[in-house]
């Protein structure tokens, strides 16, 4: 019964990697033999501008996007835990999730909608408030764009980010707790110096995985919200290829573009691996 | 929660009402783009133009769904949506746990090689230009097929029920083989019933992503009209919508267009259709989302 899952893994997962020799070539679709050209297409890579831009945009969008999503899901995880009402609690956290489960087209066009020149709610607000005057176009300011990607995946992510950081917290013990109280401490003395100790080696474990995507900023986000204005600052390395690749048909130089993410992601990731193991071996001992 | 038998002390009690209130604060955040949402696709397309249309509709109307469901482009691409939805899950979830049973099985050989083989998948992509080219030589491209063989099976799903499986006890198998049961019988009467938390959440998983999913039709079935699914069909009126509000002069639009359709009541109503089956079902089925996390965490 084995064989037929092997074969299936094989064809869907294996079967592809033998086009990683298109990033050796100069790949031109219908010719039989192949031109090799070795790592030219990984030199022009390296020289050309706009691969160092996407990188550039990868690595900033990716870190604004980590160090956004930790905060926001520790800190709503801290104040969850500080709710005394339980059933309020469960709405909060039932909330707060859902967001995570919608697709991120649903989410870039509720962002879209929000961000609107065209009598979007922010603009609204804004021009009501009497802080602008005319409606700002968002989505055309290249300064903006990698905070409002940050910013949609906190909107969408937090909720789902604080689970984990809530079961740690669930798991510290309730004595603690009563013995800092009886100790005099107050609330904010108790947050710091128990609860955040206590999440501590959670915190900085999945900050190391989480450190292994860092060239996987993901695609979705600034494709959807990307326009021609600000692709000198929206477009990821996925875009890259995407665009080089299946618009341009530039096979050679789009597959050497993923190959390289690929590369680096893997490197990043086993390293991520082997320094998380380290650290969780520390702690049991 | 941690310590409500306490007495609470003024400054104590005046951090619960901040966090009362900053956690309303948050869920207000949280659901008002959806209620947003909901009320301009019941209010008048050419009214909600106009602005300000925020907690109730202005102007009563049906017409942006009525209008949705009365081209067949939609209701194909809704039926699309939910065929694959259904077939993906199914198959992810019959293919994935028979996997994990054959590596759960102790008496199996290559258990060891073969957990190998899979895992390394997880890390190994091999982007996406290969995987166009492997597509396109296996006849999948503008194929409905393409949305339903890449997802027949997940090995993520394959590690998170063997380890479910790993914790149920060895006997079980053992003595339905002395009675006489062949290994498939086995698997289908009685480990694939005990699995069933982890089953469900898998099936979550499969059923919200497949749902959720619009990159393979825009790179492997673009160019077919009838494969389009509700979240291509979404992701081209928010393209068109995205450029349009960061080049077009705002206030042009409103008045040109005589027909009581604009692209912002159409996405809208869109959104809602799109994200109706998941909200409906959110709420009955949370736990299982909840406990596939954590179980998700625990490494095979």
């Amino acid at each position: 019964m084995s064989i037929p899952i092997i074969v299936y893994v094989f064809i869907f997962s294996y079967r592809p990697l033998k086009g990683l020799v298109m990033a050796f070539e100069n790949y031109r679709p219908g010719k039989k033999v192949q031109e090799w050209v070795g790592w030219k297409n990984f030199g022009i890579l390296f020289k050309d501008e706009r691969f160092l831009r996407v990188i550039r945009n990868t690595i900033c969008m990716s870190s604004l996007n980590l160090i956004f999503s930790f905060l926001f899901a520790i800190l709503l995880a801290i104040l969850l835990n500080e709710l005394s009402n339980r059933h309020y609690k469960k709405l909060v956290q039932s909330v707060s999730y859902l967001p995570h489960f919608l697709s991120w087209i649903i989410v870039t066009g509720l962002v879209a909608n929000f961000l609107s020149s065209d009598n979007g709610v922010i603009n609204n607000a804004l021009i009501q408030l009497g802080i602008i005057k005319d409606p700002v176009q968002w989505l055309a300011e290249p300064r903006l764009f990698w905070w409002i990607v940050a910013f949609s995946h906190v909107w969408k992510e937090t909720g789902w980010n604080s689970i984990i950081y809530l079961a740690t917290i669930t798991g510290i013990s309730p004595e603690l707790y009563e013995a800092a109280y009886i100790d005099g401490a107050n609330r904010f003395q108790r947050i710091k110096y128990i609860t955040l100790p206590g999440i501590k080696s959670t915190v900085v474990i999945l900050l190391i995985m989480n450190l292994g995507w860092i060239l996987n900023a993901g695609f979705e986000v600034q494709f959807l919200l990307g326009n021609g204005i600000v692709s000198d600052v929206s477009e990821t390395i996925d875009i890259f290829v995407l665009k080089n690749g299946i618009s341009m048909g530039n096979f050679s130089l789009a597959t050497a573009a993923g190959m390289f993410q690929t590369v680096v992601s893997i490197f990043m990731l086993t390293s991520a691996n082997y320094v998380a193991k380290r650290l969780g071996e520390e702690r049991l001992v | 929660m941690t310590n409500h038998y306490l007495k609470r002390s003024i400054p104590d009690r005046a951090f619960d009402v901040f966090n009362i209130f900053i956690m309303l604060l948050l869920m207000i955040v949280m659901l008002f783009p959806f209620w947003n949402t909901i009320v301009v696709s019941f209010n008048d397309a050419i009214d909600s133009i106009k602005g300000s249309v925020s907690w109730w509709p202005r102007k009563f109307t049906f017409y942006n769904y009525a209008n949705l469901f009365r081209t067949n482009k939609l209701i194909n691409a809704f039926w699309i949506s939910v065929s694959r939805t259904v077939l993906a899950t199914v198959l992810n979830v019959f293919f994935s746990s028979l996997t994990a049973y054959i590596l759960s099985r102790k008496d199996f050989i290559l258990r060891k090689l073969m957990t190998v083989f899979l895992v390394a998948t997880m890390y190994i992509s091999p982007g996406l230009i290969p995987t166009y080219f492997n597509y396109k030589d296996l006849g999948l491209i503008n194929n409905y097929l393409v949305y339903i063989w890449p997802a027949a099976l997940g090995v993520f799903n394959v590690i998170v029920i063997r380890t479910f499986m790993n914790g149920l006890p060895e006997s079980l198998a053992e003595s339905a083989k002395i009675d006489g049961a062949g290994e498939f019988r086995i698997f289908l009467q009685i480990i694939m019933p005990l699995c069933k938390p982890v089953l469900a959440t898998v099936a979550l998983w499969v059923a919200v992503g497949a749902w959720n999913s619009w990159f393979d039709t825009y790179i492997f079935a673009s160019s077919k009209q009838w494969l389009s699914t509700l979240q291509y069909e979404m992701m081209k009126l928010l393209s068109s919508s995205i450029i349009q509000s960061a080049q077009a002069n705002p206030n042009a639009a409103a008045t040109t267009r005589a027909n009581t359709v604009t692209p912002m009541s159409i996405r809208a109503a869109i959104t809602v259709v799109a994200s109706l089956p998941i909200i409906f079902v959110y709420p009955f089925l949370q736990k299982y989302f909840v406990t596939g996390l954590q179980l998700g965490g625990v490494k095979g």
